[in-house]
């Protein structure tokens, strides 16, 4: 049945360059050029897909993206395929396979075609009312729905394609290539503007370029030679760049607007390796020009629907542009001018066309007249009442319209054909301008929405303003653009325009039948199966506004999201209501314009660029070592080191072992450090931190809490004064962005007075801590001139020592409890530093040890980490860190807080530590902690914070926060698990060395 | 996608910016002389307005530094940018 | 008597062409004088005049609404609904919830599409991992169904996460509240709307309040676009707008109306079976009946009242996305929006009573309303109607924010050594 519809005329497929396809397991064949759509029809075939509610046969009814129905499944592979593909953007290439959708078994014989059948049982929402009974039914039902519903298939398989991003800036944004947006670009480079140029096909010229009229006349050219050399002069203009194949899809404020660009879609398989798939360009415009043109409507009638109808534009695109006759036997249905230029390209092609039905009384337009003098045949004011054909369409019966236009007369007439060409006038596409929150008026004479109001520095020429006769077009696009750019004169502006004028409009907005509309089936939205009588159904049960009546028939929801539905939706609304159009007001059109693939909004932060991860200068040693990797922020930690085969468990006995028995070494490079200085230094700290600074000396470390203003725990760190007006902080590893925002922000807004200067030096110093009995014996090894009695270098002190050419500052400041010296020193010299101190360390056993080590170690001390044992709603009172407080400030950061009504209560989680009863059992971390477990509600007095083994103690440890636990110490409680309770008693936090002897070795 | 004229290093896209919410409401300079309720209201309460506010911004991605910005938040649309100190402009 | 809705009525409309279904709600004139106006028409606000009617016999009122009914967040979220919350008043409240969920469409008599396919929260973290099971045991023992899942089980729950342990933040567990899921947004609204104008209640859309009329301090009306109202109880469910409102009445709330944005893609066949969100890498993702991916994007940090947020906020949400689920990279943008949601600063809401006589405010939802809607309207009516909050909604007082007993369900800081 397969024919070959392709005609011989100037169109623009090359057809030296044949190309296959396969279509449902198919092999067929078309050009380059072609779109599938336009491959698919010269094929002959219509029928490409099933609809989403009643699985009617549909076929390709437009050119654009405005699709409804052609939308396939293409790729090649499980990794390549890509669902709802529209067959009427998409250029065809070399082996494109293509599959229907939405049908089993296959797009000529569908079984859910039953719901076609079923479809008085399924109007709008009617699941609304139903799938109720009995109530643990509803996910059987819903198995089936989902089932049912959907259009393609998920890829299944990771995408092999790389996405790009791009920023680009221009003085004038133009937003489509027809010959408004080229002659607006034009002048706006003429005046020295520099352009940036999208247009989403391959070529510039919009429809005038292949528009073939003897009427339409510029500067006494044909209108299409005129533009061509347009063309040639705008790529030559370095003020423009052009971008084809690039769509725009978000229109967003301050004219930053978003553009995808397709550039190996077109290629063949083989031609696309290590190319970059798509391109998204974010772009910021200076003013923005939008000339995207208009969609013709289809009109709404009985059977509207069926293979072979089309759009007339896209009728007469498939002749002119590809060369393919979309029927041999052809009916045209019109109420306006436009579609007398598609029969005169069917008769210019010698394509029959059998008749024109014309819902006006006449017209006496030029290009009427010259399709009257060719002797079609034209039904004025009749209107198609039915069509027949189920997989194509075969015929359409015709009846004439009486006087009000509301119902039908006389007799029927048949009319057979193979294609009805169908136009209801044309929509301005608006998408972008109210995107970009424009307001809209509602033009009554051409029944279309206009651009009014903008906030932005932005201009919509053309058909996308609602002009639609060429020399209206130019003209007032010429006029427009100057004013928008503020430009005296022109090189069009002389130019002359000859077109045919359209005297007679008429719209009815639902075409009457000889039938009930109750009997009929005429469709607004193809894709989504929704009505006119949806739309009256939805009136009646009281859906008022047009976004109840939308959300509730399904209108314009879905993959081309209305673009053909939505205008006839609010007329047949208006009209039942008896509402101007104007005041029924639009549904919001949402971003982006066409459907915008995940990976290229993406582009290239996939995998390992998902975020750039952190890393310290000691990094490749603990890769080399084996060390396993925690995430803390953006930083890897070291976690552990397992060595032969050890488990965590292992690991960590072992490094903490070592830690207390011999020495340990840590890397603590990742701790937040911020350098202060200033001659307010000291009074900042006394502000942001809950204890006294002003008696700290040079040389001297301190412990330090910060909260929030809330008087909640906020980071905490040691803090050393360097200098007499220089301080070094440290935070937490996770909290140091925080820390240096909020200290910048109290420093520059609430205390602008201090002389105080901070810098994030985190990423500066590398940090080597090395800790245990034997610590002070290898930090002599390294630093052989250093006192290191406790006399010269007490605990919390600071030294500032060479070694060789490199300044370290070592720091006698412990985490662990154990004698513990931090060497810090710069970033690069950080791995040198480490392996010097692994070196010396080597004949006392010194062990790397990571976080979960560390961990243990400082909950051995009861040493809290902030998030771990805080979440936000921890005071230092609760965390029985009263002594922090300061009683001498008048004011620190939170003070206030700690004397609100809630903060002071004694019955407040406090931070305990806990014994299990069973010294080998030791509690899940987030574990909750009760009384008793049998009263339900159960009544959960606190939970476990940080849980390990100590292997010093040789039993299980663990901090906690639990109601009143200041005076629970010594209870017994319980820990209920699945499958368990454990038995604990609450205990004191510190569980090793209570009396600190550790700390000097 | 605003784009916001930092005082201190011009227009920049927002992504480089932070916003500090409501503006003008000082830290009290003696809280201890405040009652619960009016710490909660310098702590909690925000005028949340629709229409012209007056806001902090910090160019968190650029110079660091804060400053003031007058934005109608029924549109997004900036009045006026000034420096932090600075008295609120009359809208 | 309305139309029962079931499948018989359907067939019987079926026969006569469904001409002659009834209005689901009038759409009435607002009267001179109502014993309590609700002022928004979401889903929370409708529930509020539902149960008002319902469960206290006040049927005289009134829900005035600036636009359509539904129309703000609740037909703008991405329909989780779980009780899976920390503290015991968020899980009483939010259970609650979900109970009343449970039922609700046979209550209604509107099918409202509450699909029970479950809620997994992911761990990316070891301090995530902790939070997780602490939030679990609570959970456990308050009665709600939440189970911890190892990274195995998390993959073989939804195949298609990407478990690596090579990736940037690998799976280190999850979450899992069987009973928790999704619904179809706007027939709660209708379902609600239609359950309370059959009792009686007035629904008045297109009715924009203006001004809030005090005689000291009670309130005595409602200045609105169609009129003045009076009345002495006004229930305020405005979301985004409730600052707007209470500054009608010379009150501040601890509000920021914020940006929230939302996408959908195209409709696929089921590829995705449960609902699953990661706040750590920050995605949401679920799949509708219809077959589109729903997936929630983050607030922006600015106040805006525009129902757009920015687009670098969608653009980290689908690199999170495509993290977890490589295999959506092809997948394609449908629609993206935005809403305006109302944030209290402890990530929890206000149901509550205020120191004006007669005022009511239920907001500072945040993210999360919409989850909470039947419960939310059930307390609310019940403050209302008894002038004290139920016990379910007294920690939500707004009285929190001066005493400090705030209710915290940021979740622990991930801050750590």
């Amino acid at each position: 049945m397969s024919k070959n519809l392709r005609i011989n005329n100037k169109h623009f497929v090359d057809e030296t360059r044949k190309l296959s396809f396969t279509f449902n397991g198919k092999k067929l064949y078309g050009y380059k050029g072609d779109t599938l759509a336009s491959a698919l029809l010269s094929n002959d075939i219509h029928l490409v897909g099933r609809s989403f509610k009643y699985h009617r046969p549909r076929g390709i009814m437009t050119s654009g993206s405005e699709e409804p129905n052609a939308i396939l499944q293409i790729g090649n592979d499980d990794a390549l395929t890509e669902p709802n593909v529209r067959a009427t953007e998409i250029e065809l290439y070399d082996g494109l396979i293509c599959n229907s959708q939405n049908c089993w078994p296959s797009v000529k014989f569908d079984i859910g075609g039953i719901n076609n059948f079923l479809s008085p049982l399924l109007p709008a929402g009617f699941y609304y009312k139903t799938f109720m009974w009995p109530a643990s039914f509803w996910e059987k039902y819903e198995y089936f729905i989902r089932k049912s519903a959907g259009l393609g298939k998920s890829p299944s398989k990771q995408d092999p394609d790389m996405y790009d991003h791009r920023y680009l800036h221009c003085d004038i944004l133009i937003v489509g290539g027809g010959v408004s947006g080229l002659m607006a670009a034009k002048i706006a480079s003429d005046d020295n503007k520099k352009v940036l140029l999208l247009e989403d096909k391959e070529l510039l010229g919009g429809s005038l370029i292949y528009d073939d009229s003897d009427i339409s006349k510029i500067d006494n050219q044909k209108s299409s030679e005129w533009l061509k050399k347009l063309i040639v002069n705008i790529k030559n203009d370095k003020n423009i760049i052009i971008k084809t194949r690039t769509s725009l899809a978000a229109y967003h404020n301050y004219n930053f607007l978003l553009a995808r660009q397709n550039l190996t879609d077109h290629l063949s398989v083989n031609d696309r390796n290590n190319k970059i798939r798509q391109r998204l360009y974010k772009i910021r415009a200076k003013k923005v020009i939008i000339s995207t043109g208009a969609i013709e409507r289809p009109q709404v009638f009985h059977n509207n629907d069926r293979p072979g109808i089309m759009l007339a534009s896209a009728v007469k695109k498939y002749i002119d542009y590809y060369g393919v006759r979309c029927g041999l036997e052809n009916v045209i249905f019109t109420n306006n001018d436009s579609a007398y230029e598609t029969a005169l390209s069917l008769h210019k092609s010698g394509t029959k066309l059998n008749a024109i039905i014309d819902i006006r009384d006449n017209s006496s337009s030029e290009i009427v007249n010259q399709v009257k003098n060719l002797g079609i045949q034209i039904y004025w004011n009749h209107t198609v009442v039915d069509t027949k054909g189920y997989k194509r369409i075969n015929k359409v019966t015709v009846m004439k319209l009486n006087d009000k236009g509301n119902d039908v007369i006389g007799k029927k007439i048949d009319l057979n054909c193979d294609c009805l060409a169908i136009s209801g006038g044309w929509t301005p596409m608006v998408h972008l301008f109210t995107q970009s929150g424009g307001k809209l008026r509602f033009d009554n004479k051409d029944n279309i929405f206009v651009p009014d109001k903008t906030n932005l520095d932005q201009l919509s020429i053309g058909s996308a303003k609602g002009d639609f006769e060429l020399d209206d077009v130019l003209k007032n696009s010429i006029k427009d653009t100057k004013k928008f750019l503020n430009i005296e004169n022109s090189n069009f502006d002389k130019i002359d325009v000859k077109c045919s004028k359209e005297k007679e409009k008429k719209n009815i907005w639902l075409l009457p039948s000889d039938r009930p509309l109750s009997k009929t089936k005429p469709f607004l939205d193809y894709q989504n199966d929704s009505t006119a009588k949806d739309i009256k159904l939805a009136l009646r049960e009281g859906f008022k506004s047009i976004e109840h009546v939308k959300r509730y028939t399904t209108t314009g929801m879905g993959t081309d999201q209305g673009k053909l539905a939505n205008m006839h939706a609010l007329g047949i609304v208006a009209d039942t209501t008896n509402t101007n159009m104007g005041d029924l007001g639009t549904t919001t059109f949402r971003p982006p314009y066409t459907p915008l693939t995940f990976g290229t909004i993406v582009g290239r932060n996939v995998g390992q660029f998902f975020d750039i991860f952190r890393k310290t200068p000691m990094h490749e040693w603990h890769v080399e070592n084996n060390a396993k990797f925690e995430n803390v922020g953006q930083w890897k930690r070291a976690w552990y080191y397992p060595k032969d085969g050890e488990t965590m468990h292992d690991a960590v006995q072992r490094e903490s072992k070592a830690a207390r028995e011999s020495s340990g070494i840590l890397d603590a490079s990742t701790l937040g450090k911020i350098d202060i200085q200033g001659t307010d230094a000291n009074e900042f700290l006394n502000r942001v931190y809950t204890n006294a600074w002003s008696k700290l000396q040079i040389g001297k470390c301190r412990y330090g809490l910060m909260l929030n203003e809330d008087g909640m725990v906020y980071d905490d760190g040691v803090t050393t004064r360097l200098g007499e007006n220089h301080y070094l902080m440290t935070t937490t590893t996770g909290g140091a962005a925080n820390v240096m925002s909020k200290l910048e922000d109290y420093l520059q807004t609430e205390w602008p007075e201090l002389d105080v200067f901070l810098t994030s030096v985190t990423d500066h110093y590398a940090t080597a801590s090395v800790c245990g009995p034997n610590a002070k014996k290898i930090i002599n090894k390294i630093f052989k001139d250093l006192d290191l009695s406790d006399e010269s270098f007490p605990h919390m002190s600071f030294k500032e020592v060479k070694l060789g050419d490199i300044n370290c500052r070592v720091m006698r400041i412990s985490f662990t409890g154990e004698l513990s010296y931090e060497i810090n020193v710069e970033a690069s010299y950080g791995k040198y530093i480490w392996e010097k101190c692994i070196e010396a360390g080597k004949e006392f056993n010194i062990t790397p040890y990571g976080t979960e080590t560390m961990h243990l170690l400082r909950a051995e001390k009861g040493f809290i980490i902030v998030g771990q044992d805080t979440d936000g709603t921890m005071t230092p009172v609760d965390l029985q860190m009263d002594w922090i407080i300061s009683k001498k400030k008048y004011d620190f950061i939170g003070k206030r807080s700690l004397y609100r009504s809630d903060t002071v209560r004694e019955d407040r989680k406090q931070l305990v530590g806990l014994l299990t009863d069973d010294p080998n059992e030791i509690l899940e971390e987030g574990a909750q902690i009760v009384k008793d477990e049998n009263k339900k509600p159960v009544d959960m007095l606190g939970h476990v914070t940080s849980s390990y083994f100590s292997p010093t103690l040789k039993k299980s440890i663990a901090l906690a926060v639990l109601k009143e636990g200041k005076k629970l110490k010594g209870q017994k409680l319980l820990v209920p698990m699945i499958d368990k309770t454990i038995k604990v008693t609450v205990s004191d936090t510190i569980f090793l060395d209570k009396e600190n002897e550790r700390i000097n070795g | 996608m605003f784009l916001i004229s930092c005082p201190y290093c011009g227009e920049r896209d927002q992504s480089e910016f932070v916003s500090g919410g409501e503006a003008h409401i000082a830290r009290p300079k003696q809280p201890t002389e405040l009652n619960d309720d009016q710490w909660a209201e310098y702590l909690f309460m925000r005028k949340n307005i629709k229409g012209i506010q007056f806001e902090r911004w910090n160019h968190v991605h650029g110079c660091r530094k804060w400053f003031n910005v007058a934005r109608d938040t029924s549109n997004d649309k900036i009045e006026k940018i000034y420096k932090m100190g600075e008295q609120p402009p009359k809208i | 008597m309305k139309n029962k809705y079931s499948i018989f009525s359907l067939i019987k409309n079926a026969f006569s062409n469904h001409e002659n279904w009834q209005r689901a709600w009038r759409d009435p004139e607002p009267k001179k004088e109502y014993d309590a106006v609700i002022v928004g028409g979401g889903g929370h606000g409708l529930a509020t005049a539902y149960y008002l009617a319902k469960k206290h016999n006040l049927t005289n009122i009134a829900v005035v609404e600036k636009g359509w009914i539904g129309g703000g967040n609740t037909g703008r979220n991405t329909t989780i609904i779980r009780s899976n919350y920390l503290w015991d008043a968020s899980a009483g409240l939010y259970d609650h919830a979900l109970k009343i969920w449970e039922g609700l469409s046979q209550e209604l008599n509107y099918n409202v599409m509450f699909s029970q396919r479950g809620v997994m929260n992911l761990a990316h973290n070891l301090q995530d991992v902790r939070d997780l099971k602490r939030r679990t045991h609570a959970n456990r023992l308050n009665g709600i169904d939440a189970v911890w899942l190892e990274t195995d089980e998390v993959k073989k729950f939804c195949p298609i996460i990407n478990t690596s342990q090579d990736i940037r933040y690998p799976v280190l567990g999850g979450t899992l509240q069987k009973r928790a899921g999704t619904a179809r947004h706007d027939a709660v609204a209708w379902g609600y709307a239609r359950g309370a104008d059959e009792m009686g209640v007035d629904i008045i859309q297109n009715c924009e309040v203006k001004g809030i009329k005090r005689n000291g301090d009670a309130v005595e009306g409602l200045e609105t676009t169609k009129g003045f109202i009076k009345t002495k109880k006004i229930g305020v469910v405005a979301a985004g707008h409730s600052s707007v409102i209470a500054n009608m009445a010379g009150l501040k709330l601890p509000l920021e109306s914020k940006p929230l944005q939302a996408l959908v893609s195209e409709p696929v066949k089921p590829i995705i079976d449960t609902v699953v969100m990661s706040n750590a890498v920050h995605a949401y993702v679920s799949q509708s009946d219809k077959g589109e991916l729903v997936i929630g994007a983050g607030t922006d940090s600015y106040v805006s009242y525009t129902q757009k947020g920015s687009f670098n906020i969608v653009e980290e949400t689908l690199k999170a996305i495509l993290e977890l689920y490589p295999i959506f990279s092809r997948m394609k943008m449908l629609r993206q929006w935005g809403g305006i949601v109302d944030i209290c600063p402890d990530a929890s809401p206000i149901i509550s009573k205020t120191s004006i006589k007669g005022l009511y405010f239920n907001c500072g939802w945040g993210t999360g309303g919409f989850k909470a809607t039947p419960g939310s309207g059930d307390l609310f009516a019940h403050t209302i109607a008894n002038d004290e909050p139920h016990k379910l909604n007294a920690a939500f007082n707004i009285n929190r924010f001066v005493s400090g007993d705030l209710v915290d369900e940021h979740g622990a800081a991930a801050v750590a050594h």
